[in-house]
């Protein structure tokens, strides 16, 4: 399958090692538009992009759009608070009325598992999910594997530890899903209540202790603890997690000479990471922001940039 | 689709007088090459325009900035082609304000490909003049484009192709005629 013959992004897990390289390969040149002082180039004119987020987002929503509009596609939003879904309109009217207006592109987020995969069966728009529950948030994973890539200079068989709410986090299954496909060790940290049961059966190592866990890996991802998904008393409370999760630069000591910390975003800083190390060169987490605009240039531009008649679906 | 050699247009002896006789002409339109730099257009154009700065040096000197231009983004093709084509990175790591600017492609044909390049050169900078240098021109222009030096005028019919090949792509520099047997 190539990339840019998909109808949808839905997740990493079915997306190819090959695709996911023409994904980052493409980032890089649209990365470097968005340094330049006229940052807008015509390769998307006519297209229509737009956003659906059910659940709140900064860095994901601005830079989908700020993506589209630097190649130039319209973009737009729907305010999901505002709108006709608080009357009580159903996922799928909704999305019929959205695709009556004609945008080649939803984007959409959701607190619920599938409905992006939903979305994508009833209606003709491309669909890429921004993050649906606790499943997949594939951009994230790959402009986290851009920024690892930029700094490491390659993904292949790098260590990399992922610290915090396994369990909550689309954010880390995406990882595990698109950094596997490169021959990563891939580690995950955190109490055993926010470790899946069975997440070894994805080729990972599972570790309840920080320090045992970091010991020489390259990449450390630290998660955000997510305050909004913990409905039970997995940990006992912030305080405890700080003390035994929080990753500080004496962790990073651990870890091999030049790793690299990176995070999604937003940061509870004192939290899952420490003011010190989160302002430490070696944190690249403001560089995973760039890196997302450019990320989902290439995404766009390669599900939209061609003649529609080869593609799939 | 397969193409079969029709006809050698020029050979390394014919390609490197021909690049001779441009660099004499870049030098002669502006008096001089100091304000001058080459923007090569991806992928042959690229190597092309190397070729001519080291022409340009070996007469003046001066060997001016050379830079490589990737117009995929600014193609009018583009949603008439099948999937997105490739793209890849602009790198001209001069300033190409007030400068004057030489484009340099393998061959001009329908004009679209330097219509483009005109587009996405002003979007780094505003140039003080921008010309355009080919190796082939091969006619069948569709916009109102002219080249400002040309290595050889090729009158083709629309079946054929020409392929310039270069040594740091193709591993030689020729040019030849190619036409279609079966698509």
């Amino acid at each position: 399958m190539r990339f840019d013959r998909r109808k949808d992004l839905l997740g990493l897990r079915d997306v190819s090692r090959e695709e996911i390289e023409v994904i980052l390969g493409t980032a890089i040149p649209m990365k470097d538009i968005i340094r330049r002082d006229m940052k807008k180039v015509p390769a998307l004119r006519g297209k229509g992009i737009i956003t659906v987020f059910y659940e709140n987002s900064t860095r994901t929503r601005t830079s989908f759009e700020l993506a589209g509009k630097y190649l130039s596609a319209d973009t737009s939003n729907l305010a999901v608070s505002s709108s006709s879904v608080q009357k009580g309109e159903s996922l799928k009217d909704t999305l019929k009325t959205i695709e009556m207006m004609g945008p080649d592109v939803l984007v959409m987020r959701h607190s619920c598992t599938g409905a992006p995969h939903y979305a994508a069966r009833n209606t003709k728009m491309r669909v890429i999910n921004a993050g649906d529950g606790i499943n997949e948030h594939p951009t994230q994973a790959l402009l986290d594997m851009y920024s690892i890539r930029e700094r490491k200079g390659t993904l292949e068989g790098l260590k990399v530890a992922i610290v915090g709410d396994i369990l909550h986090s689309r954010v880390a299954r995406s990882n595990i899903f698109g950094l596997s496909k490169f021959g990563c060790e891939l580690r995950v940290i955190g109490p055993s209540t926010l470790i899946p049961p069975d997440i070894e059966k994805l080729g990972v190592k599972a570790y309840a202790n920080l320090e045992s866990g970091l010991k020489g890996v390259d990449v450390i991802n630290v998660l955000r603890i997510q305050k909004e998904r913990q409905h039970g008393a997995l940990f006992p409370s912030i305080d405890e997690y700080r003390e035994l999760y929080m990753v500080t630069p004496e962790h990073l000591a651990l870890a091999a000479d030049d790793a690299v910390v990176l995070h999604p975003g937003p940061m509870n800083r004192g939290i899952e990471i420490s003011t010190e190390l989160a302002e430490s060169s070696r944190c690249v987490v403001n560089e995973q922001v760039s890196n997302g605009v450019a990320v989902r240039m290439a995404i766009l531009y390669l599900m939209l940039g061609g003649g529609r008649d080869e593609i799939a679906g | 689709m397969k193409f079969r050699e029709k006809a050698l247009i020029m050979d390394e002896t014919a390609i490197r007088r021909a690049l001779t006789r441009i660099a004499h002409e870049i030098n002669e339109a502006n008096k001089g090459v100091e304000n001058v730099a080459l923007v090569g257009i991806r992928r042959r154009g690229g190597p092309l325009a190397h070729q001519l700065a080291s022409q340009v040096e070996s007469i003046e000197g001066i060997k001016p900035p050379v830079g490589v231009l990737d117009i995929t983004l600014y193609r009018d093709d583009l949603t008439a082609l099948g999937p997105a084509p490739i793209v890849h990175r602009t790198e001209v790591d001069f300033d190409i304000t007030d400068k004057v600017i030489v484009l340099v492609d393998d061959v001009i044909f329908t004009g679209r490909t330097a219509r483009a390049a005109l587009d996405a050169l002003m979007d780094i900078g505003r140039p003080k003049r921008i010309q355009l240098a080919v190796l082939i021109d091969r006619g069948h222009r569709e916009l109102p484009i002219k080249p400002d030096f040309v290595g050889k005028n090729v009158p083709t019919s629309r079946q054929e192709i020409v392929s310039v090949l270069v040594e740091e792509i193709d591993g030689e520099n020729k040019v030849v005629i190619e036409e279609l047997i079966e698509s």
